[in-house]
């Protein structure tokens, strides 16, 4: 046996190493814990505040009962017509990236300027979209917040649907080639085919986070107290309702916004959960 | 492969020594002893276990859980395999290199001086003699010298490969596991290891996993041969490759296996 | 199969050509539709900010008077305070998340690994409102009962750095917003590290540990320099995020425009926030014009903070390829 000789440095690179491993684990710990209480929270304030007469009535003013049914039509108009517009551009650009420009001076420029419009700060989305849109039509409109909203979709299926179509092995359109099959026929129905689910994926974190937007909406669909479904009036949307009510000191405005903002949590957790066991299922 | 007639001591001891990826039974039953100062090849086909049995030595395995090992594997009559034993410090007396050459993302003379650093306090002067003797050893001192600020990774394959030898014998172990160490090197590379491990003989105890049967006959004093997790024959190398004692070991060499 | 080919077959050469340019054309136009959306922003904002820009010049950004009624704004406090939150929330989150990092790609059991790592990813996905909501309403409280006075009790008394917390404890403020900012951001962060992480070989991390490394020095010695590009990419990210974002901020940070102090325990104002609260009641054009500046502003740097970490991660991307 080697006698055992004690060393100042292996015992200090020990000790940092344990000292390391413990500030890790209450990193984690301080990661989850403030997480974890924010999603309590939610939960718990959400549920209590959850009715039928949160479906079925319109937002109140303050003291008086109410619901959020004219937010809740409102955020359901805005993001389903923002994807529908947004998600064809965005997988036609996606296309172009993936298929036709995977070098070239365009096709980076393009990629660089999608990856910046994909975190740019979406409030500015919002002024641009009223300074392009509201400001030329003179009010605030649901159309306004729909095209804020397409804007934010755009960059997010674009940067999938390039990934998933990349993902295509080179063998597979060489197959569809060798068939004498013409390019477009072969990306439409092959390639595209293939990531499917990938693309999918894209759209409904797309959808996830537009759901949750607030500031794009501020100064383009603004709010509306009533019921409306007319897109070239201003309109009421989830976030923006749950904005005013949680600024605004009176208790029920407020335990409206905590049932709102569990809807939308729920909603977004939802389309989370859903993208990726989809996108499990089609590449495991 | 002539001093062979010397006594040889056993260092590297393995008795009822068996290996397990979760469930999978991967070493049975292995009895062997690997004698200091000598080189020892380990030959096999593909998924023998070869390459299994080499990354217990240094317990490479404990990095992944349901990896475990049993029985008894005992390094100059001390046991490896127990609970308490300093991984570290074990790792520091059992140097390894790797299929690829993997400088660090450092400078050539941090490379070297990486591995050293962890184990002792050196002033400047003596890391320096220290980084020239291992570069000195591992035949790429002429190379380098010129050029110790550089990065790792500017050198090329053979260059970086002897690297990472150099980078192993800095810390002085007493024994170096190569694991395919020339797999990923052109032919003339591979030549300047193999000339290397000679040179290393009788210093460093040398443990070499090959695919190449002609390295194996060429480098080794000892030969293990081993097939699906079993040790079949272990003896002289010019034994195992004239005069074999199995049948099975005879077909792996002449190449009529499988 | 024998249908299609002979019906790609018998498809006449000129017609596939056809169709394959004018969808190589409509997709180029699609592609070509989002580079003109990014320009469209930058020439919208500059065109918006135009009477502003005119009006008062670069002085615009060093003063620090904003007031509405007289027409004299500047976006000193504004900028001060956007740039103060993302410092604040920076310097909390980077440790966070670089524990995190390490604890999910070298310390977590396999079973813990998974769960956690979509955990990590399914916060990074949780509206900012809701922690704006949960900031103004559960965290403010709490924190200006118990833990303000203890700052200022402690770190208060301190010379220099005392300065930063003192004042009474109000609750909402600067430090509240980059708190909040940095709970936000840390899955960000920390699930960008993460992936870095997870590219270093296995194989490089296993020679370290072959030479009797710790699982601290490895990553620290190692991985850490091997991923630096992309690590510093990620933080980018994260920083981008803070800059920009509204709702956490606007919900914590007060909301006033005129200085208060230094210490950081006082009210302030974001550039995102000026936005969402003024925006909509900017009753003159020259108003709205500072406003729309504020935002070009705002643009403009995390345009820059994003293009370096987009560059900073290609270049990852490139020499890992090689280097493998």
């Amino acid at each position: 046996m080697r006698p055992v000789v004690f060393s100042w440095l292996a015992w200090r690179r020990r000790w940092l190493n344990y000292a390391a491993t413990g500030l890790s684990l209450l990193a984690m710990a301080f990661g989850l814990f403030w997480l974890l209480w924010i999603l309590w929270t939610t939960f718990s304030l959400g549920v209590s505040g959850l009715s039928l007469s949160l479906f079925t009535q319109m937002t109140p003013p303050p003291g008086v009962e109410g619901g959020l049914a004219n937010a809740i039509v409102g955020s359901l108009l805005m993001v389903g017509l923002a994807t529908l517009i947004g998600t064809p551009i965005g997988i036609f650009s996606g296309i172009y990236l993936a298929e036709f420009a995977q070098q070239g001076w365009l096709g980076e420029l393009i990629r660089f300027m999608n990856d910046v419009l994909l975190s740019a700060p979406s409030i500015i989305i919002g002024l641009f979209i009223y300074a392009v849109y509201v400001a030329y039509r003179g009010h605030f409109s649901g159309w306004a917040g729909v095209l804020a909203l397409a804007l934010i979709v755009i960059p997010v299926v674009v940067r999938t649907t390039e990934n998933m179509l990349r993902l295509v092995p080179t063998s597979l359109r060489e197959a569809a080639f060798a068939l004498g099959a013409p390019r477009w026929h072969m990306i439409l129905h092959v390639t595209l085919r293939a990531s499917l689910a990938g693309v999918i994926t894209g759209i409904l974190l797309a959808v996830a986070r537009i759901a949750g937007e607030t500031a794009p909406l501020l100064f383009t669909a603004l709010s509306n107290q009533y019921w409306n479904t007319d897109l070239d009036k201003p309109m009421a949307s989830l976030p923006v309702v749950i904005f005013k009510f949680a600024m605004s000191p009176f208790e029920d405005w407020s335990r409206l916004a905590w049932a709102g903002v569990f809807l939308i949590v729920i909603m977004v957790l939802a389309l989370n959960i859903m993208a990726r066991v989809l996108f499990r299922r089609k590449t495991i | 492969m002539q001093k062979q007639e010397t006594a040889l001591t056993a260092q590297i001891c393995f008795r009822d020594f068996a290996f397990y990826y979760g469930g999978f039974h991967a070493l049975k039953n292995i009895h062997l002893d690997i004698y200091q100062g000598v080189v020892t090849a380990f030959i096999g086909p593909s998924g023998c276990g070869k390459s299994t049995l080499l990354r217990t030595i240094n317990r490479m395995y404990s990095l992944y859980p349901g990896q475990r090992a049993e029985g008894h594997l005992s390094i100059d009559g001390e046991d490896i395999l127990g609970k308490d034993v300093d991984l570290n410090d074990l790792r520091k007396r059992v140097g390894m290199v790797f299929q690829k050459p993997t400088p660090f993302p450092m400078s050539i003379y941090d490379n070297i001086a990486y591995g050293v650093r962890l184990h002792e306090h050196l002033p400047r002067s003596e890391m320096e003699a220290r980084v020239e003797w291992a570069l000195r050893k591992a035949a790429l001192w002429d190379e380098v010298k010129d050029k110790l600020k550089q990065d790792g990774t500017s050198l090329s394959g053979g260059q970086q490969q002897r690297l990472c030898i150099a980078r192993g014998i800095a810390v002085r172990p007493r024994i170096l596991l190569l694991d395919e160490p020339t797999s990923a090197l052109d032919p003339i590379s591979t030549l300047h290891i193999e000339e290397l491990i000679s040179e290393l003989r009788g210093e460093f105890t040398i443990v070499i996993v090959t695919h190449n049967m002609q390295q194996a006959a060429r480098v080794s004093d000892y030969t293990a041969y081993m097939y699906l997790g079993e040790l079949v024959e272990y003896n002289k190398t010019d034994i195992i490759f004239f005069k074999p004692a199995k049948k099975e070991t005879e077909d792996y060499i002449t190449g009529r296996f499988g | 199969m024998s249908i299609a080919s002979s019906s790609l077959l018998t498809r006449p050469r000129v017609r596939s050509a056809w169709g394959d340019m004018l969808f190589y054309r409509v997709t180029q136009g699609f592609a070509l539709l989002t580079l003109l959306l990014l320009s469209g922003i930058i020439v919208s904002l500059l065109w918006g900010a135009l009477p502003a820009i005119r009006h008062f010049g670069a002085p615009f950004l060093w003063h620090a008077e904003w007031n509405p009624p007289m027409e004299r704004f500047g976006a000193l406090i504004p900028i001060y305070g956007t740039l103060v939150t993302s410092a604040i929330a920076l310097i909390i989150a980077i440790p966070v998340s670089f524990g995190i990092a390490f604890f999910l790609t070298e310390l977590a059991p396999g079973w813990l690994k998974k769960p956690l790592g979509i955990a990590v990813e399914l916060l990074a996905g949780i509206p900012s409102i809701v922690y704006g909501m949960w900031g103004l309403l559960v965290f403010v409280p709490i924190f200006s009962e118990y833990f303000q006075p203890m700052l200022t009790k402690t770190l208060g008394t301190l010379p220099v750095i005392g300065a930063l917390f003192s004042g009474p404890p109000i609750g909402i403020g600067i430090l509240s917003a980059g708190i909040v900012l940095a709970i936000m951001i840390i899955p960000f962060i920390a699930s960008v590290m993460r992936d870095v992480f997870e590219i270093t070989p296995a194989i490089l991390k296993e020679s370290s540990y072959a030479l009797g490394s710790t699982r601290w020095e490895v990553v620290w010695n190692i991985v850490l320099p091997y991923t630096r590009v992309g690590v510093v990419g990620g933080i980018m990210l994260g920083l981008g995020r803070a800059l920009g974002e509204t709702m956490a901020v606007t919900f914590l940070i007060g909301n006033i425009n005129s200085f208060q102090g230094f210490s950081l325990l006082l009210p302030g104002n974001s550039i995102a926030s000026a936005l969402a609260n003024e925006f909509t009641e900017a009753s003159s054009e020259l108003y709205t014009s500072a406003l729309i500046e504020l935002g070009l502003i705002l643009f403009l740097i995390t345009f820059i903070v994003l293009s370096l970490s987009k560059l900073l991660l290609m270049q990852l991307a490139k020499s890992g390829g090689t280097r493998t």
